[in-house]
């Protein structure tokens, strides 16, 4: 194993983090307080409990997770395809590194930043609500797999993007609405049956659901199937980032 | 001297079926310079790059200290450095981050001492908190092959170094070349300039269309290959060629009183003699006389030209 190139990487895109430090920790915690704002007192004063808890805390898990998943795709879509970009690839293809040691370094990085950014937004809904962690542990393990999970899958599109257009392209259309129509901001049971039974077919529905478990011990689907929802998604990435890696596809020629 | 690198029947298709490299075969003794000519797209980055990791080939065997670069390739890139033809380099680090980094890449664990004594002798050690932006060319340069020799490798791979960079600067690279090499480092080199190959390397390759069509020492190439012209220089102009003289294909200067004849090296016998002779009976007198051999230049130029004709015929 070539930790010393796994660290390389690692510290390499943390320094970039910390270059730009003040966007890339402003910009979350200015949504986040919007959102308290739009969501939080215009609709939080219409809807003032969901499953007993009050709106504005309800909603602090949804928010977390689309920061989480919106991070953690951008961190590692582009750290990946910047060196695809600037040709300076060449050095880590040409370096002793495994494809699983240099998904490491990248995944890894991205995926703290993402943690990094989760923690602070808890701090900042601190500001505006009350917010109760029932599960510390649980709440961990749920931010620390998604967080690889969707930074894994920031790397798939960092390797297959053909240019800073395609980076934003599936967070933006797919990501996004997805977490929106998974539970983020209102409970599933609030929707008619039909649209409960739609909403089911969302990934990300489960994983806000097994999130705001953790923190208030209410949940729109079983905590297992949460789990095994984020495994899945992690083990598809893996495949599948492990397959194109031994094909060379879109990173050897 | 041992093989550091051995080639076999290497090939390599492109997605869009060019073929890039076909059958390629090629030794690579320890300690040595090696230059690899070719014209633009002949394959010689591609072989490198193939050598390197950087892109996969699709059949043939390529070793490195006797091992396979595909199943041993933890241990053969650990002793191999590429500097790319392209300045390919993060613009918003600084040189000792950038440096620092290729050799934690490799394996290497920090070696500060080391990475300052480099940059010292790349003349970067004034520039190691710049970033990579405020560099020139020439500098930019420079802090490729710091990259590529940040984990101190065996085997150097310097893909075009001097394209783009002016006289001095590559006169400044040669140098360095010759250093590591007498360093212990072997180096291949792909270029464009005959003149670096001819200045630098110990034996050449002509790559064209993707195969090797001649590996030799340098200076037996241009001894085996080369032309030589015999400059006569006469005391009195030729006013009309006739006599013994008529039988020879020379030409003459403008004054006609210099008389340039080529004849082939290789050749059993040259007729250099009886020209002599023959200028002597036609009654003129020799002022002075002097040889000039063909360059690498002129021999890679022609090589390229027989193998294009016989790719066309083919």
């Amino acid at each position: 194993m070539n930790w010393y190139g796994v660290k390389a990487i690692y510290i390499h895109e943390m320094e970039r983090f910390r270059r730009t430090l003040f966007q890339s920790l402003a910009s979350p915690i200015i949504t986040t307080s919007l959102y308290f704002v739009v969501f939080g007192s215009a609709i939080g004063s219409r809807i003032t409990e969901i499953d007993g808890i009050n709106y504005g805390s309800y909603i602090v898990p949804g928010m977390i997770m689309l920061t989480i998943l919106t991070q953690s795709i951008s961190n590692a879509s582009f750290a990946f395809y910047f060196p695809r970009f600037t040709n300076t690839i060449y050095e880590i293809l040409a370096a002793p590194l495994s494809s699983f040691e240099i998904v490491l370094g990248f995944v890894g990085a991205a995926a703290s930043k993402s943690l990094i950014i989760g923690c602070v937004i808890i701090l900042t809904a601190n500001f505006f609500v009350d917010v109760r962690i029932d599960h510390p542990v649980l709440m961990m393990f749920f931010l620390i797999l998604t967080s690889i999970t969707f930074a894994l899958f920031g790397f798939i599109i960092g390797m297959y993007a053909e240019g800073f257009e395609g980076l934003q392209i599936i967070p933006i259309l797919i990501i996004t609405p997805l977490v929106f129509l998974g539970g983020s901001f209102y409970s599933i049971n609030m929707l008619p049956e039909f649209w409960q039974k739609i909403s089911l077919l969302n990934p990300v529905l489960y994983l806000i659901s097994g999130f705001r478990y953790s923190f208030y011990e209410v949940s729109d689907v079983s905590l297992f199937t949460s789990t095994l929802t984020i495994l899945t998604i992690l083990i598809g990435c893996i495949i599948f980032i492990t397959y194109t890696f031994s094909k060379g596809y879109k990173i050897k020629d | 001297m041992k093989n550091i690198l051995e080639i076999n029947n290497v090939t390599k298709f492109y997605k869009n079926s060019v073929k890039a490299l076909e059958n390629v075969n090629l030794n690579i003794k320890e300690g040595e310079i090696f230059a690899l000519l070719g014209p633009n797209g002949a394959g010689k980055s591609t072989l490198i790059n193939s050598i390197c990791g950087i892109v996969n080939f699709n059949t043939g065997t390529i070793k490195i200290n006797n091992m396979d670069i595909v199943k041993n390739y933890r241990t053969t890139r650990k002793i191999t450095g590429i500097v790319p033809q392209e300045l390919n380099l993060e613009s918003f680090e600084t040189v000792w981050n950038n440096v620092n980094y290729s050799r934690g890449l490799f394996g290497k664990k920090p070696d500060h001492n080391y990475i300052e004594k480099l940059l010292k002798q790349l003349s970067l050690w004034d520039k190691k908190d710049s970033k990579i932006k405020e560099l020139s060319g020439g500098m930019k340069r420079r802090v490729l092959i710091a990259k590529a020799l940040s984990h101190q490798p065996k085997l150097l791979f310097l893909d075009e170094p001097t394209a783009s960079v002016d006289v001095e600067l590559r006169k400044d690279m040669w140098d360095v070349v010759k250093k590591l090499n007498e360093n212990g480092v072997t180096i291949i080199l792909t270029t464009h300039y005959i003149e670096e190959a001819e200045e630098l390397s110990d034996r050449v390759a002509v790559i064209n269309d993707g195969k090797i069509i001649l590996v030799d020492e340098k200076d037996k190439l241009i001894k085996k290959l080369g032309e030589k012209t015999i400059k006569i220089e006469l005391f009195e102009p030729i006013e009309k060629i006739n006599g013994n003289l008529s039988k020879y294909n020379f030409t003459l200067d403008q004054t006609n009183k210099i008389i340039s004849h080529t004849y082939n090296l290789n050749s059993n016998t040259t007729d250099v003699t009886e020209l002599l002779n023959d200028v002597k009976k036609d009654g003129y007198e020799i002022k002075d006389i002097n040889t000039e051999q063909s360059s690498l230049e002129e021999i890679f130029i022609k090589l390229i030209k027989e193998n294009n004709n016989e790719l066309v015929r083919s």
